[in-house]
């Protein structure tokens, strides 16, 4: 078993070369998902079945975690605004930072864990256990069945968990706001709304479907190429979380910049 | 019983390597109509490789595979999957959906592939199969409910369900019980009487080939070295990898 291997070429050149032939079997999963995604079947049990498990899934960690933010970035923000006598500014403050940044972010970081690690950890334990191998000889499509399905759920769903992040954040900034500047409930959501505008939503919601996507796809892509053998589903799971990380900040980054150049133009 | 004229497999200088691993190195076999054919090997010899290629599950480097006159490399994929419909895949782990039940399990090919069934005809599909392979009070259990050989024979059922004139069984004794070995031999054996099926039976059991073949084919060094009856390929062997696979097994 143990064949010394050659070493035929630089190491350098040769991670270069398997950089580039991973980035560009990545892109054939995501072409390809773009290309079957509109024909039958349409598997509307499982991407429902799907939403659920992602709802299900992240709901507890986001309602805890959104809620935390909210009361921390209100009591760390308050002195700051105090120095200036501000502090009724806290409400439009944080819904801001909410709505445009902390909301999007944190949700997306949460499900990648939560979910982009259980998308992996499953598609990649079904390969290692033939189930890939068992649907496509009885003809039916893994592709369609599996990738599809849970990256059009995770793209659905992560919008909507955004919102309830969003609003969880905006009532743990209330309580403090609340307890702190007494003010109220109808007076915070006043507030609220006057700060946002209509292009913060827009685009908040834009960008949720695209760190949906990047979960559900990375967590796919991951899992269908995990290498066979048990430690490749853990390796799935763990690359699926590293992955779309890194990639939602990027996309944060990308569409951070592209948002701002609209709203000063 | 033995339909010498009809092929309904003919593999022709088969090739198969991945990197320097060269796995089949130039195979040849014919699977002839209602017959069990036994392939015996190592682990790690390539029996599993090969009847992946003969489903279109890996490629071929050269050589040609011909399944009912067909060759499957010259196939699209609607037509590939057309031709899979005849052939019945049992997985080595049984390969049953975990996240769905027995039931599902089964059906899950059955509604997919055949248009406009009622739910009173998939039911009673679904039913005969599990009679079939005497397993008809699992039907709403979860996989992770069910001993291996329970797994297998589900596994098999699920094949089944679409008709397959050509069954491939890799290693269905595998991993089992003397006792369950020799009841899923005979499942394999009730197969072909009732389902008219033609099968390679994957193994590296001799017990289970000799109950289970009508002839054998051993894989040695990516080649069939001796092909026929069992009485003629290990009783009458000259080969001497051939002899030690046989004595192998019986001295264990
Ligand atoms: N998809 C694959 N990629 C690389 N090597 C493989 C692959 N499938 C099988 N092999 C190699 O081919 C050889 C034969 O494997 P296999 O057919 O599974 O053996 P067995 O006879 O036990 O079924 C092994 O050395 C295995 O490592
Ligand atoms: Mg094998």
């Amino acid at each position: 078993m143990s064949k010394i291997k050659k070493v035929d070429k630089p190491v350098l050149s040769k991670n270069l070369d398997e950089f580039f032939t991973g980035m560009a079997k990545a892109f054939a999963f995501v072409k390809r998902f773009f290309k079957e995604v509109w024909f039958p079947p349409y598997e509307f049990k499982e991407v429902l079945r799907q939403c659920y498990e992602i709802g299900y899934r992240s709901l507890p960690l986001i309602s805890l975690t959104g809620f935390i933010i909210g009361i921390v970035f209100t009591n760390q923000s308050r002195p700051s605004l105090a120095e200036f006598g501000a502090t009724s500014w806290l409400p439009s403050l944080i819904s801001i930072a909410v709505v445009r940044a902390l909301g999007p972010l944190v949700t997306a970081l949460i499900a990648s864990g939560k979910v982009g690690s259980s998308i992996g950890a499953e598609i990649g334990s079904m390969n290692v256990t033939e189930q890939i191998d068992a649907m496509e000889v009885s003809a039916i499509n893994p592709f369609k069945y599996l990738v599809i399905t849970r990256t059009l759920a995770a793209t659905f769903m992560i919008p909507v968990l955004v919102m309830y992040t969003d609003f969880v954040a905006l009532m743990g900034s209330y309580a403090s706001v609340n307890a702190n500047e007494l003010v109220s409930l109808s007076t915070f959501f006043v507030q609220v709304f006057e700060a946002v505008s209509f292009l913060d939503i827009f685009s908040s919601v834009i960008k949720s479907l695209v760190f949906g996507f990047t979960i559900g796809i990375v967590g796919c892509y991951k899992g269908y190429n995990s290498s066979r053998g048990t430690e490749g589903v853990g390796q799935a799971a763990n690359a699926a979380v590293v992955m779309s990380m890194f990639l939602i900040f990027v996309e944060e980054l990308l569409i951070m910049q592209i948002v701002n150049a609209i709203r000063y133009a | 019983m033995l339909n010498e004229q009809e092929k309904v497999v003919e593999i022709r200088g088969l090739i198969k390597s991945f990197g320097e691993n060269h796995v089949l190195r130039n195979v040849d076999l014919d699977l002839y109509k209602g017959e069990n054919l036994v392939v015996l090997g190592k682990s790690g010899s390539g029996k599993s490789v090969l009847i992946k290629i003969m489903v279109g599950l890996l490629k071929q480097d050269e050589g040609s595979v011909k399944i009912f006159g067909i060759d499957t490399l010259k196939l699209n994929l609607k037509e590939l999957n057309k031709l899979r419909l005849r052939i019945g895949f049992s997985f080595q782990a049984s390969a049953l959906y975990d996240s769905m039940t027995v039931r599902e399990n089964l059906e899950f090919p059955l509604v997919r592939n055949v248009k406009n069934l009622t739910r009173k005809e998939i039911d009673f599909k679904v039913e005969e199969l599990l009679e079939a392979v005497a397993l008809p009070n699992t039907i709403n259990q979860m996989p992770s409910e069910l001993s291996g050989g329970q797994k297998k024979r589900i596994g098999i059922a699920r094949t089944l369900i679409l008709n397959p004139e050509i069954m491939l069984y890799d290693e269905p004794t595998a991993g089992l019980d003397p006792v369950t070995c020799i009841e899923i031999n005979n499942l394999i054996n009730e197969v072909r009487e009732r389902y008219k099926t033609s099968s390679i039976v994957i193994t590296h059991d001799l017990t289970c080939a000799k109950q289970t073949g009508d002839r054998m084919a051993v894989l040695i060094k990516g080649q069939f070295k001796a092909v026929g009856t069992f009485e003629k390929v290990f009783e009458e062997a000259t080969d001497k990898q051939v002899k030690s696979f046989y004595d192998y097994n019986f001295i264990r």
